[in-house]
Protein backbone atom coordinates (compact mmCIF):
# COMPACT_ATOMS: atom_id res chain seq x y z
CA UNK A 1 0.00 0.00 0.00
CA UNK A 2 2.94 2.26 1.11
CA UNK A 3 4.56 1.94 -1.72
CA UNK A 4 1.97 2.02 -4.39
CA UNK A 5 1.18 5.55 -2.47
CA UNK A 6 4.35 6.38 -2.77
CA UNK A 7 5.05 6.17 -6.41
CA UNK A 8 1.94 7.83 -7.24
CA UNK A 9 1.96 10.97 -5.22
CA UNK A 10 5.38 10.98 -3.76
CA UNK A 11 4.97 14.41 -1.61
CA UNK A 12 1.46 13.62 -0.01
CA UNK A 13 3.69 10.53 1.30
CA UNK A 14 6.63 12.52 2.33
CA UNK A 15 4.68 14.91 3.96
CA UNK A 16 2.80 12.29 6.02
CA UNK A 17 5.33 10.51 6.70
CA UNK A 18 7.23 13.68 8.11
CA UNK A 19 4.22 14.31 10.29
CA UNK A 20 3.98 11.05 11.70
CA UNK A 21 7.90 10.67 12.57
CA UNK A 22 8.54 14.24 13.53
CA UNK A 23 10.75 14.31 16.18
CA UNK A 24 9.31 16.04 19.31
CA UNK A 25 10.88 16.78 22.46
CA UNK A 26 10.15 13.99 25.04
CA UNK A 27 8.70 16.76 27.83
CA UNK A 28 6.47 18.93 26.16
CA UNK A 29 3.75 19.73 28.90
CA UNK A 30 -0.14 21.13 28.75
CA UNK A 31 1.45 24.31 27.37
CA UNK A 32 2.03 22.99 23.84
CA UNK A 33 -1.90 21.83 23.68
CA UNK A 34 -2.59 25.08 22.66
CA UNK A 35 -0.98 24.92 18.88
CA UNK A 36 -3.32 21.88 17.80
CA UNK A 37 -6.46 23.68 19.82
CA UNK A 38 -5.94 26.47 17.48
CA UNK A 39 -5.99 24.37 14.49
CA UNK A 40 -8.88 22.62 16.27
CA UNK A 41 -11.15 25.95 16.28
CA UNK A 42 -9.53 27.00 13.21
CA UNK A 43 -11.90 24.27 11.84
CA UNK A 44 -14.85 24.33 13.82
CA UNK A 45 -14.99 28.43 12.70
CA UNK A 46 -14.63 27.19 8.93
CA UNK A 47 -17.32 24.39 9.30
CA UNK A 48 -19.77 25.90 11.07
CA UNK A 49 -19.10 29.59 8.92
CA UNK A 50 -19.68 27.57 5.93
CA UNK A 51 -22.94 26.56 7.45
CA UNK A 52 -23.97 29.61 8.51
CA UNK A 53 -23.67 31.24 5.15
CA UNK A 54 -26.19 28.94 3.72
CA UNK A 55 -28.76 31.06 5.79
CA UNK A 56 -27.07 34.71 6.39
CA UNK A 57 -28.07 37.96 3.83
CA UNK A 58 -25.70 40.17 3.94
CA UNK A 59 -27.64 43.53 3.33
CA UNK A 60 -28.04 46.54 6.06
CA UNK A 61 -32.21 45.28 5.69
CA UNK A 62 -31.92 41.82 5.95
CA UNK A 63 -28.93 40.50 7.65
CA UNK A 64 -29.85 40.95 11.62
CA UNK A 65 -33.68 39.20 10.51
CA UNK A 66 -31.23 36.14 8.52
CA UNK A 67 -29.48 35.53 11.12
CA UNK A 68 -32.72 35.53 13.72
CA UNK A 69 -34.63 32.99 11.02
CA UNK A 70 -31.47 31.28 11.74
CA UNK A 71 -31.58 31.05 15.27
CA UNK A 72 -34.99 30.36 15.04
CA UNK A 73 -36.40 28.41 12.21
CA UNK A 74 -33.37 26.53 10.81
CA UNK A 75 -33.23 22.70 12.27
CA UNK A 76 -29.92 23.63 14.63
CA UNK A 77 -29.74 26.68 13.57
CA UNK A 78 -29.00 27.78 17.18
CA UNK A 79 -26.33 25.40 17.23
CA UNK A 80 -23.98 26.83 14.27
CA UNK A 81 -24.55 30.15 15.67
CA UNK A 82 -23.29 29.69 18.95
CA UNK A 83 -20.30 27.74 17.68
CA UNK A 84 -19.57 29.90 15.64
CA UNK A 85 -19.69 32.54 17.90
CA UNK A 86 -18.12 31.01 21.38
CA UNK A 87 -15.61 29.68 18.50
CA UNK A 88 -14.17 33.27 17.88
CA UNK A 89 -13.75 33.82 21.52
CA UNK A 90 -12.36 30.72 22.71
CA UNK A 91 -10.22 31.21 19.54
CA UNK A 92 -8.30 34.11 21.30
CA UNK A 93 -8.10 32.43 23.98
CA UNK A 94 -6.04 29.57 22.85
CA UNK A 95 -4.02 31.86 20.76
CA UNK A 96 -3.87 34.07 23.89
CA UNK A 97 -2.48 30.90 25.65
CA UNK A 98 -0.29 29.58 22.59
CA UNK A 99 1.72 32.85 22.57
CA UNK A 100 2.24 33.14 26.43
CA UNK A 101 3.82 29.69 26.32
CA UNK A 102 6.13 30.99 23.81
CA UNK A 103 6.91 33.61 26.22
CA UNK A 104 7.60 31.46 29.29
CA UNK A 105 9.77 29.18 27.18
CA UNK A 106 11.52 31.76 25.04
CA UNK A 107 10.41 29.75 21.84
CA UNK A 108 10.47 33.20 20.00
CA UNK A 109 14.43 33.00 20.48
CA UNK A 110 17.16 31.93 17.42
CA UNK A 111 16.17 30.17 15.44
CA UNK A 112 12.58 30.35 15.70
CA UNK A 113 12.45 34.07 14.88
CA UNK A 114 9.99 33.47 11.55
CA UNK A 115 7.92 30.89 13.34
CA UNK A 116 7.19 33.60 15.83
CA UNK A 117 6.72 36.22 13.17
CA UNK A 118 4.49 34.43 11.23
CA UNK A 119 2.28 33.57 14.25
CA UNK A 120 2.27 37.56 14.91
CA UNK A 121 1.12 38.19 11.62
CA UNK A 122 -2.02 35.65 12.10
CA UNK A 123 -2.91 37.35 15.12
CA UNK A 124 -3.16 40.18 12.99
CA UNK A 125 -5.28 38.29 11.06
CA UNK A 126 -7.67 37.07 13.21
CA UNK A 127 -8.64 40.30 14.78
CA UNK A 128 -8.92 41.67 11.20
CA UNK A 129 -11.00 38.38 10.81
CA UNK A 130 -13.41 38.19 14.34
CA UNK A 131 -13.77 42.32 13.40
CA UNK A 132 -15.16 41.81 9.84
CA UNK A 133 -17.38 39.06 11.28
CA UNK A 134 -18.62 40.99 14.30
CA UNK A 135 -19.71 43.92 11.57
CA UNK A 136 -22.16 40.63 10.06
CA UNK A 137 -25.37 40.82 12.69
CA UNK A 138 -25.55 44.41 11.84
CA UNK A 139 -26.35 45.08 15.25
CA UNK A 140 -25.95 48.54 17.02
CA UNK A 141 -22.28 47.23 18.36
CA UNK A 142 -21.41 45.82 14.68
CA UNK A 143 -22.15 49.21 13.23
CA UNK A 144 -20.66 51.35 15.83
CA UNK A 145 -17.53 49.55 16.23
CA UNK A 146 -16.77 49.64 12.77
CA UNK A 147 -17.26 53.44 12.90
CA UNK A 148 -14.44 53.56 15.46
CA UNK A 149 -12.29 51.33 13.97
CA UNK A 150 -12.57 52.98 10.49
CA UNK A 151 -12.21 56.76 11.94
CA UNK A 152 -8.88 55.26 13.44
CA UNK A 153 -7.43 54.79 9.64
CA UNK A 154 -8.21 58.53 9.43
CA UNK A 155 -5.54 60.16 11.65
CA UNK A 156 -2.87 58.44 9.51
CA UNK A 157 -1.77 62.07 7.44
CA UNK A 158 -2.25 62.61 4.14
CA UNK A 159 -3.74 58.59 2.81
CA UNK A 160 -5.94 58.42 5.72
CA UNK A 161 -8.87 59.86 4.13
CA UNK A 162 -9.00 58.55 0.73
CA UNK A 163 -7.86 54.95 2.33
CA UNK A 164 -10.97 54.66 4.83
CA UNK A 165 -13.13 56.21 1.75
CA UNK A 166 -11.24 52.70 -0.44
CA UNK A 167 -12.34 50.52 2.49
CA UNK A 168 -15.46 51.73 2.96
CA UNK A 169 -16.88 52.07 -0.13
CA UNK A 170 -19.14 54.71 1.11
CA UNK A 171 -18.43 58.27 2.63
CA UNK A 172 -19.87 56.79 6.40
CA UNK A 173 -20.01 52.90 7.21
CA UNK A 174 -22.75 51.68 5.40
CA UNK A 175 -24.38 49.01 3.71
CA UNK A 176 -21.71 48.97 1.10
CA UNK A 177 -19.15 48.68 3.52
CA UNK A 178 -21.33 45.69 5.06
CA UNK A 179 -21.34 43.43 2.04
CA UNK A 180 -17.51 44.01 1.36
CA UNK A 181 -16.85 43.09 4.94
CA UNK A 182 -18.66 39.88 4.20
CA UNK A 183 -16.39 38.96 1.41
CA UNK A 184 -13.47 39.99 3.87
CA UNK A 185 -14.41 37.96 6.51
CA UNK A 186 -16.12 34.42 4.15
CA UNK A 187 -13.05 34.45 1.30
CA UNK A 188 -9.91 37.16 2.05
CA UNK A 189 -9.21 36.46 5.23
CA UNK A 190 -9.80 32.89 5.76
CA UNK A 191 -7.78 32.37 2.62
CA UNK A 192 -4.90 34.00 3.61
CA UNK A 193 -4.80 32.32 7.38
CA UNK A 194 -4.87 29.37 5.87
CA UNK A 195 -1.87 30.06 3.77
CA UNK A 196 -0.28 31.27 6.99
CA UNK A 197 -1.36 28.23 9.26
CA UNK A 198 0.79 25.93 6.34
CA UNK A 199 3.50 28.37 6.38
CA UNK A 200 3.89 28.39 10.19
CA UNK A 201 4.29 24.57 10.61
CA UNK A 202 6.36 24.46 7.53
CA UNK A 203 8.65 26.26 10.02
CA UNK A 204 8.22 24.71 12.91
CA UNK A 205 9.12 21.26 11.18
CA UNK A 206 12.13 23.39 9.94
CA UNK A 207 13.29 24.22 12.94
CA UNK A 208 12.27 21.80 15.36
CA UNK A 209 9.55 22.34 19.19
CA UNK A 210 11.24 23.94 21.74
CA UNK A 211 10.33 22.71 25.25
CA UNK A 212 9.83 23.68 28.69
CA UNK A 213 14.02 23.60 29.30
CA UNK A 214 14.16 25.85 26.39
CA UNK A 215 17.35 23.63 25.14
CA UNK A 216 17.96 22.04 21.76
CA UNK A 217 17.06 18.52 21.44
CA UNK A 218 18.98 18.61 18.04
CA UNK A 219 22.39 18.73 20.45
CA UNK A 220 22.20 15.12 21.28
CA UNK A 221 21.84 12.67 18.80
CA UNK A 222 21.71 9.11 19.18
CA UNK A 223 24.21 6.41 16.56
CA UNK A 224 21.36 6.70 13.83
CA UNK A 225 20.92 10.67 13.77
CA UNK A 226 17.99 10.99 15.55
CA UNK A 227 17.41 13.17 18.76
CA UNK A 228 17.98 11.06 22.34
CA UNK A 229 15.26 13.07 24.03
CA UNK A 230 12.93 12.81 21.26
CA UNK A 231 9.91 10.57 20.23
CA UNK A 232 8.01 10.55 17.47
CA UNK A 233 4.59 13.04 17.12
CA UNK A 234 2.44 9.45 16.03
CA UNK A 235 1.53 8.05 18.69
CA UNK A 236 2.85 9.64 21.41
CA UNK A 237 1.52 13.57 20.70
CA UNK A 238 -1.23 12.49 18.66
CA UNK A 239 -2.51 10.23 21.67
CA UNK A 240 -1.99 13.06 24.19
CA UNK A 241 -2.98 15.87 22.13
CA UNK A 242 -6.88 13.78 21.61
CA UNK A 243 -6.52 14.22 25.98
CA UNK A 244 -5.87 18.03 25.45
CA UNK A 245 -8.94 18.23 23.08
CA UNK A 246 -11.17 16.34 25.25
CA UNK A 247 -10.76 18.82 27.89
CA UNK A 248 -10.99 21.37 25.63
CA UNK A 249 -13.94 20.68 24.12
CA UNK A 250 -16.03 19.92 27.37
CA UNK A 251 -15.06 23.48 28.49
CA UNK A 252 -15.62 24.70 25.34
CA UNK A 253 -18.87 22.98 24.40
CA UNK A 254 -20.00 23.78 28.63
CA UNK A 255 -20.43 27.47 27.39
CA UNK A 256 -22.04 26.90 24.23
CA UNK A 257 -24.69 24.84 25.65
CA UNK A 258 -24.94 26.22 29.02
CA UNK A 259 -23.88 30.07 28.83
CA UNK A 260 -24.03 30.38 24.83
CA UNK A 261 -24.04 34.12 25.19
CA UNK A 262 -20.81 33.88 27.67
CA UNK A 263 -22.15 36.36 30.37
CA UNK A 264 -22.15 38.98 26.97
CA UNK A 265 -18.75 38.09 26.30
CA UNK A 266 -19.40 36.51 23.47
CA UNK A 267 -22.53 38.34 22.37
CA UNK A 268 -23.29 41.53 23.77
CA UNK A 269 -26.83 42.53 24.38
CA UNK A 270 -26.75 45.38 22.42
CA UNK A 271 -25.66 43.93 19.77
CA UNK A 272 -29.60 42.11 19.39
CA UNK A 273 -30.39 45.98 18.24
CA UNK A 274 -30.37 46.90 15.10
CA UNK A 275 -27.78 49.27 13.62
CA UNK A 276 -28.76 52.50 14.04
CA UNK A 277 -26.61 55.72 12.59
CA UNK A 278 -28.58 58.12 14.36
CA UNK A 279 -27.59 57.05 18.11
CA UNK A 280 -24.87 55.89 19.57
CA UNK A 281 -24.91 52.79 22.56
CA UNK A 282 -24.26 54.82 25.24
CA UNK A 283 -20.93 52.57 26.38
CA UNK A 284 -19.27 51.38 23.02
CA UNK A 285 -17.04 48.49 23.92
CA UNK A 286 -14.89 46.14 22.16
CA UNK A 287 -15.01 42.47 22.29
CA UNK A 288 -13.12 41.06 25.18
CA UNK A 289 -10.16 39.95 22.89
CA UNK A 290 -9.36 43.89 21.65
CA UNK A 291 -9.91 45.14 24.21
CA UNK A 292 -6.39 45.47 25.81
CA UNK A 293 -5.90 47.69 22.48
CA UNK A 294 -8.85 49.86 23.13
CA UNK A 295 -7.84 51.14 26.42
CA UNK A 296 -4.34 51.86 24.89
CA UNK A 297 -5.87 53.70 22.59
CA UNK A 298 -7.91 55.80 25.52
CA UNK A 299 -5.09 55.64 27.65
CA UNK A 300 -3.61 58.90 25.60
CA UNK A 301 -4.96 61.65 25.83
CA UNK A 302 -4.00 62.61 22.00
CA UNK A 303 -6.04 60.68 19.26
CA UNK A 304 -3.15 60.17 16.92
CA UNK A 305 -0.72 59.17 19.93
CA UNK A 306 -3.34 56.85 21.07
CA UNK A 307 -4.07 55.12 17.58
CA UNK A 308 0.29 55.09 17.78
CA UNK A 309 0.09 53.51 20.42
CA UNK A 310 -2.50 51.29 20.16
CA UNK A 311 -0.87 49.74 16.60
CA UNK A 312 2.88 49.56 18.37
CA UNK A 313 1.13 47.71 21.07
CA UNK A 314 0.58 45.10 18.84
CA UNK A 315 3.73 45.31 17.03
CA UNK A 316 6.11 45.21 19.80
CA UNK A 317 5.45 41.25 19.48
CA UNK A 318 6.95 41.39 16.41
CA UNK A 319 10.11 42.48 17.62
CA UNK A 320 10.61 40.39 20.71
CA UNK A 321 13.01 38.24 19.57
CA UNK A 322 15.51 41.00 19.17
CA UNK A 323 14.62 42.18 22.37
CA UNK A 324 15.26 39.56 24.29
CA UNK A 325 19.60 39.65 24.79
CA UNK A 326 18.96 36.19 27.63
CA UNK A 327 21.71 33.74 27.45
CA UNK A 328 19.18 31.45 28.02
CA UNK A 329 15.38 30.51 26.49
CA UNK A 330 13.18 29.07 29.25
CA UNK A 331 11.93 31.09 32.23
CA UNK A 332 13.11 27.83 34.43
CA UNK A 333 16.96 28.98 33.84
CA UNK A 334 15.86 32.95 33.66
CA UNK A 335 16.42 35.00 37.06
CA UNK A 336 14.30 36.72 38.96
CA UNK A 337 13.76 40.29 36.95
CA UNK A 338 12.82 38.07 33.69
CA UNK A 339 10.26 37.07 36.22
CA UNK A 340 8.90 39.67 37.91
CA UNK A 341 8.69 41.42 34.51
CA UNK A 342 6.69 39.07 32.91
CA UNK A 343 4.69 38.85 36.11
CA UNK A 344 3.89 42.54 35.74
CA UNK A 345 2.97 42.45 32.36
CA UNK A 346 0.39 39.46 32.62
CA UNK A 347 -1.12 41.25 35.37
CA UNK A 348 -0.99 44.51 32.89
CA UNK A 349 -2.47 42.64 29.85
CA UNK A 350 -5.36 41.34 32.15
CA UNK A 351 -5.83 44.83 33.76
CA UNK A 352 -5.85 46.48 30.22
CA UNK A 353 -8.44 43.90 28.98
CA UNK A 354 -10.53 44.44 31.97
CA UNK A 355 -10.47 48.32 32.02
CA UNK A 356 -11.19 48.27 28.12
CA UNK A 357 -14.52 46.97 28.50
CA UNK A 358 -15.26 49.94 31.38
CA UNK A 359 -16.86 52.80 30.55
CA UNK A 360 -14.25 55.64 30.77
CA UNK A 361 -14.71 56.74 33.72
CA UNK A 362 -11.41 58.69 35.80
CA UNK A 363 -9.99 55.53 37.78
CA UNK A 364 -10.57 53.51 34.52
CA UNK A 365 -8.42 56.07 32.86
CA UNK A 366 -6.25 56.31 35.69
CA UNK A 367 -5.10 52.44 36.07
CA UNK A 368 -5.01 52.02 31.66
CA UNK A 369 -1.99 54.98 31.88
CA UNK A 370 -0.45 52.71 35.04
CA UNK A 371 -0.89 49.14 32.76
CA UNK A 372 -0.03 51.00 29.56
CA UNK A 373 3.05 52.02 31.08
CA UNK A 374 3.79 48.47 32.29
CA UNK A 375 3.02 46.98 29.17
CA UNK A 376 5.53 48.71 27.01
CA UNK A 377 8.43 48.67 29.71
CA UNK A 378 8.44 44.89 29.41
CA UNK A 379 9.29 45.39 25.64
CA UNK A 380 11.34 48.39 25.98
CA UNK A 381 13.37 47.35 29.14
CA UNK A 382 13.34 44.29 28.05
CA UNK A 383 17.09 44.40 25.96
CA UNK A 384 18.35 45.75 29.75
CA UNK A 385 17.05 43.21 32.29
CA UNK A 386 17.22 40.34 30.45
CA UNK A 387 20.94 40.86 29.89
CA UNK A 388 21.92 42.07 33.18
CA UNK A 389 20.15 39.08 35.16
CA UNK A 390 20.70 36.00 36.96
CA UNK A 391 20.13 33.38 35.48
CA UNK A 392 21.05 29.84 35.84
CA UNK A 393 23.02 27.25 33.61
CA UNK A 394 20.18 24.87 32.07
CA UNK A 395 20.86 21.05 31.93
CA UNK A 396 22.51 19.41 28.75
CA UNK A 397 19.54 17.09 28.65
CA UNK A 398 16.10 17.46 29.01
CA UNK A 399 14.56 17.08 32.76
CA UNK A 400 11.21 15.49 33.20
CA UNK B 1 29.73 30.82 -16.30
CA UNK B 2 29.09 31.69 -19.69
CA UNK B 3 29.74 35.02 -21.11
CA UNK B 4 26.24 36.93 -20.50
CA UNK B 5 24.07 37.95 -23.75
CA UNK B 6 23.80 41.73 -23.37
CA UNK B 7 21.05 42.14 -26.27
CA UNK B 8 18.90 38.69 -24.61
CA UNK B 9 19.40 40.35 -20.93
CA UNK B 10 17.87 43.91 -22.43
CA UNK B 11 15.13 42.04 -23.93
CA UNK B 12 14.26 39.98 -20.68
CA UNK B 13 14.33 43.54 -18.57
CA UNK B 14 12.42 45.39 -20.49
CA UNK B 15 9.70 42.26 -20.53
CA UNK B 16 10.29 42.54 -16.85
CA UNK B 17 9.23 46.32 -17.02
CA UNK B 18 6.29 45.56 -19.18
CA UNK B 19 4.98 42.69 -17.12
CA UNK B 20 5.59 45.34 -13.87
CA UNK B 21 3.76 47.56 -15.65
CA UNK B 22 1.13 45.14 -16.58
CA UNK B 23 -0.03 44.37 -13.20
CA UNK B 24 -0.06 47.65 -11.87
CA UNK B 25 -2.65 48.41 -14.64
CA UNK B 26 -4.60 45.37 -13.96
CA UNK B 27 -4.82 46.30 -10.32
CA UNK B 28 -6.50 49.77 -11.52
CA UNK B 29 -9.96 48.62 -12.01
CA UNK B 30 -9.83 46.14 -8.75
CA UNK B 31 -8.87 49.04 -6.79
CA UNK B 32 -10.82 51.68 -8.20
CA UNK B 33 -13.97 49.13 -7.70
CA UNK B 34 -13.66 49.36 -3.69
CA UNK B 35 -14.05 53.58 -4.30
CA UNK B 36 -17.62 54.58 -4.12
CA UNK B 37 -19.81 53.31 -7.04
CA UNK B 38 -22.25 56.11 -9.10
CA UNK B 39 -25.12 55.45 -7.15
CA UNK B 40 -22.96 56.13 -3.73
CA UNK B 41 -22.03 59.30 -4.69
CA UNK B 42 -25.33 60.18 -6.14
CA UNK B 43 -26.89 59.41 -2.89
CA UNK B 44 -24.16 62.04 -1.38
CA UNK B 45 -25.63 64.86 -3.36
CA UNK B 46 -26.77 67.87 -1.69
CA UNK B 47 -29.76 68.10 0.28
CA UNK B 48 -32.32 70.98 0.50
CA UNK B 49 -34.70 71.70 3.66
CA UNK B 50 -36.89 74.03 4.73
CA UNK B 51 -35.80 75.66 8.03
CA UNK B 52 -38.63 78.68 7.99
CA UNK B 53 -40.66 77.23 9.97
CA UNK B 54 -37.71 76.36 12.56
CA UNK B 55 -38.59 77.66 16.21
CA UNK B 56 -35.86 79.19 18.71
CA UNK B 57 -33.69 76.43 20.58
CA UNK B 58 -35.20 73.88 18.09
CA UNK B 59 -32.86 71.05 16.54
CA UNK B 60 -33.36 69.18 13.11
CA UNK B 61 -31.57 66.29 12.36
CA UNK B 62 -30.51 65.09 8.62
CA UNK B 63 -28.97 62.75 7.20
CA UNK B 64 -25.71 63.60 4.65
CA UNK B 65 -23.58 61.15 2.82
CA UNK B 66 -24.64 58.75 6.13
CA UNK B 67 -23.94 60.61 8.66
CA UNK B 68 -26.20 63.26 10.76
CA UNK B 69 -26.56 67.20 10.14
CA UNK B 70 -27.82 68.92 13.01
CA UNK B 71 -29.12 72.09 12.46
CA UNK B 72 -30.14 74.36 15.32
CA UNK B 73 -31.90 77.35 15.54
CA UNK B 74 -30.24 79.45 18.40
CA UNK B 75 -31.84 82.63 20.14
CA UNK B 76 -30.29 85.06 21.27
CA UNK B 77 -29.83 84.19 24.65
CA UNK B 78 -28.29 81.26 23.22
CA UNK B 79 -25.47 83.69 20.96
CA UNK B 80 -24.58 85.71 23.98
CA UNK B 81 -23.77 82.27 25.68
CA UNK B 82 -21.31 81.87 23.30
CA UNK B 83 -19.34 85.19 23.95
CA UNK B 84 -18.71 84.11 27.76
CA UNK B 85 -17.17 80.55 27.33
CA UNK B 86 -13.57 81.51 24.93
CA UNK B 87 -11.18 81.18 27.73
CA UNK B 88 -12.40 77.25 28.31
CA UNK B 89 -12.22 76.29 24.81
CA UNK B 90 -9.47 74.53 23.56
CA UNK B 91 -9.56 76.10 19.96
CA UNK B 92 -12.29 79.29 19.99
CA UNK B 93 -10.97 80.86 16.89
CA UNK B 94 -11.09 77.24 14.88
CA UNK B 95 -7.99 77.69 13.31
CA UNK B 96 -7.15 73.73 14.02
CA UNK B 97 -10.74 72.60 13.04
CA UNK B 98 -12.58 71.94 9.48
CA UNK B 99 -14.95 73.40 8.62
CA UNK B 100 -15.32 75.99 5.33
CA UNK B 101 -14.08 79.12 5.72
CA UNK B 102 -17.22 81.17 5.64
CA UNK B 103 -18.13 79.31 8.90
CA UNK B 104 -14.53 80.41 10.78
CA UNK B 105 -15.80 82.59 12.61
CA UNK B 106 -17.15 83.15 16.16
CA UNK B 107 -20.28 81.47 15.72
CA UNK B 108 -19.37 79.22 13.40
CA UNK B 109 -22.16 80.01 10.96
CA UNK B 110 -22.97 82.11 7.96
CA UNK B 111 -26.26 83.03 9.47
CA UNK B 112 -25.72 83.37 13.05
CA UNK B 113 -29.31 81.85 14.01
CA UNK B 114 -28.77 78.75 12.21
CA UNK B 115 -26.08 76.79 13.30
CA UNK B 116 -25.26 73.85 10.91
CA UNK B 117 -22.61 71.01 12.05
CA UNK B 118 -21.95 66.97 11.56
CA UNK B 119 -23.13 65.43 14.39
CA UNK B 120 -19.95 63.41 14.85
CA UNK B 121 -17.53 63.25 17.38
CA UNK B 122 -14.51 64.59 16.68
CA UNK B 123 -13.09 61.71 18.92
CA UNK B 124 -13.60 58.53 17.60
CA UNK B 125 -17.21 59.18 15.74
CA UNK B 126 -19.55 58.57 18.39
CA UNK B 127 -23.09 60.95 17.56
CA UNK B 128 -23.45 63.24 20.83
CA UNK B 129 -26.20 64.68 22.30
CA UNK B 130 -27.47 68.76 22.11
CA UNK B 131 -28.04 69.46 26.02
CA UNK B 132 -29.31 73.53 25.65
CA UNK B 133 -30.67 73.67 29.30
CA UNK B 134 -28.16 75.50 31.24
CA UNK B 135 -26.33 73.35 34.02
CA UNK B 136 -27.38 69.81 32.30
CA UNK B 137 -24.35 68.21 32.38
CA UNK B 138 -22.07 70.52 35.12
CA UNK B 139 -22.80 73.63 37.11
CA UNK B 140 -20.65 75.95 34.62
CA UNK B 141 -23.07 74.07 31.46
CA UNK B 142 -24.12 77.62 29.33
CA UNK B 143 -25.69 74.71 26.98
CA UNK B 144 -24.06 72.69 23.69
CA UNK B 145 -23.33 69.08 23.13
CA UNK B 146 -22.08 66.39 25.02
CA UNK B 147 -20.99 63.25 23.54
CA UNK B 148 -21.47 60.04 25.85
CA UNK B 149 -18.84 58.07 24.42
CA UNK B 150 -15.78 59.35 26.63
CA UNK B 151 -17.21 62.75 27.60
CA UNK B 152 -16.40 65.41 25.46
CA UNK B 153 -18.06 68.96 25.63
CA UNK B 154 -19.29 71.22 22.52
CA UNK B 155 -20.56 74.51 23.40
CA UNK B 156 -23.39 75.94 21.27
CA UNK B 157 -21.13 76.70 18.20
CA UNK B 158 -19.58 72.99 17.98
CA UNK B 159 -16.74 74.36 19.06
CA UNK B 160 -14.63 71.80 21.61
CA UNK B 161 -13.98 72.26 25.78
CA UNK B 162 -10.16 72.01 27.37
CA UNK B 163 -9.26 68.72 28.85
CA UNK B 164 -12.18 66.13 27.13
CA UNK B 165 -10.41 63.61 23.95
CA UNK B 166 -11.93 65.25 21.12
CA UNK B 167 -8.83 67.31 19.62
CA UNK B 168 -10.71 69.69 17.27
CA UNK B 169 -14.34 71.34 16.91
CA UNK B 170 -17.39 69.59 15.31
CA UNK B 171 -16.78 69.85 11.70
CA UNK B 172 -19.24 72.06 9.99
CA UNK B 173 -20.19 70.96 6.21
CA UNK B 174 -19.94 72.95 3.07
CA UNK B 175 -23.66 74.91 3.21
CA UNK B 176 -25.39 77.64 1.29
CA UNK B 177 -28.49 79.26 1.49
CA UNK B 178 -30.53 79.09 -1.83
CA UNK B 179 -33.89 81.19 -1.38
CA UNK B 180 -34.44 80.75 1.83
CA UNK B 181 -34.10 77.12 1.95
CA UNK B 182 -31.00 75.08 3.37
CA UNK B 183 -28.94 73.59 1.06
CA UNK B 184 -26.31 71.21 2.78
CA UNK B 185 -23.10 69.51 0.93
CA UNK B 186 -22.40 72.13 -1.33
CA UNK B 187 -20.73 75.64 -1.17
CA UNK B 188 -22.92 78.91 -2.80
CA UNK B 189 -21.36 81.00 -5.13
C1 LIG C 1 -11.09 31.89 11.00
C2 LIG C 1 -11.63 32.37 12.02
C3 LIG C 1 -12.98 33.00 12.13
C4 LIG C 1 -13.29 33.84 13.17
C5 LIG C 1 -12.37 34.23 14.31
C6 LIG C 1 -14.65 34.29 12.95
C7 LIG C 1 -15.33 35.18 13.80
C8 LIG C 1 -16.64 35.60 13.64
C9 LIG C 1 -17.37 36.45 14.54
C10 LIG C 1 -16.79 37.10 15.80
C11 LIG C 1 -18.63 36.60 14.06
C12 LIG C 1 -19.73 37.36 14.70
C13 LIG C 1 -20.43 36.41 15.63
C14 LIG C 1 -21.88 36.71 15.83
O1 LIG C 1 -22.18 37.81 16.26
O2 LIG C 1 -22.70 35.80 15.56
C15 LIG C 1 -18.72 35.85 12.83
C16 LIG C 1 -19.85 35.75 12.03
C17 LIG C 1 -19.95 35.06 10.81
N1 LIG C 1 -18.96 34.28 10.22
FE1 LIG C 1 -17.10 33.97 11.00
N2 LIG C 1 -15.15 33.71 11.80
C18 LIG C 1 -14.16 32.92 11.25
C19 LIG C 1 -14.28 32.19 10.07
C20 LIG C 1 -15.40 32.16 9.20
C21 LIG C 1 -15.46 31.46 7.94
C22 LIG C 1 -14.32 30.68 7.35
C23 LIG C 1 -16.72 31.68 7.41
C24 LIG C 1 -17.33 31.21 6.12
C25 LIG C 1 -16.79 30.42 5.23
C26 LIG C 1 -17.44 32.50 8.34
C27 LIG C 1 -18.76 32.94 8.15
C28 LIG C 1 -19.47 33.77 9.03
C29 LIG C 1 -20.82 34.24 8.84
C30 LIG C 1 -21.73 33.92 7.67
C31 LIG C 1 -21.11 35.04 9.97
C32 LIG C 1 -22.40 35.80 10.23
C33 LIG C 1 -23.39 35.02 10.99
C34 LIG C 1 -23.44 35.37 12.47
O3 LIG C 1 -23.16 36.47 12.85
O4 LIG C 1 -23.82 34.50 13.25
N3 LIG C 1 -16.62 32.78 9.41
N4 LIG C 1 -17.50 35.23 12.58
S1 LIG D 1 -16.32 59.63 20.49
FE1 LIG D 1 -17.08 61.35 21.48
S2 LIG D 1 -15.85 61.42 23.21
FE2 LIG D 1 -15.03 59.70 22.19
Amino acid sequence: MSDWLRLRVPFMYDLLDHLKHYQAPKNLNFWYFFGALSLLVLGNQLLTGIWLLMYYTPTAADAMASIEFMMREVNFGWLFRYLHAAGASFFFVVVYLHMYRALLYGSYKAPREILWLSGCVMLLLLMAEAYTGYVLPWGQMSYWAARVITSLFKTIPVIGEPLVLLIQGDYEVSEVTLHRFFSFHVVLFPLIILGFVFFHTLCLHAVGSNNPDGIEIKDNLDAQGKPKDGVSFHPFYTVKDVMGVGIFLFIFLSVVFLAPRGWGLVLEPENFEIANPMVTPLHIKPSWYLAPYYAILRAVPDKSLGAIAMFASLLMFFLLPWLDRSPVRSMRYKGPLSRITLGLFTVSFLGLLIVGCLPATYWATFSARIFAILYFSFFFLMPIYSYYDWHKVPPSRLTI
Amino acid sequence: MSEVDLKKRRLLQSAGAWGVLGIVGAAVPFLQSLNPSRVTRLKGMPVEVDVSNMSEGQQKTVMWRGKPVWIIKRSKEMLASLDVLQGNLRDPGSESSSQPSYAQNQYRSVDPNYLVLLGVCTHLGCAPTYRPEKGAIDSEWQGGFFCSCHGSKFDLAGRVFDGVPAPTNLEVPPYHFKDGALVIGEEGE
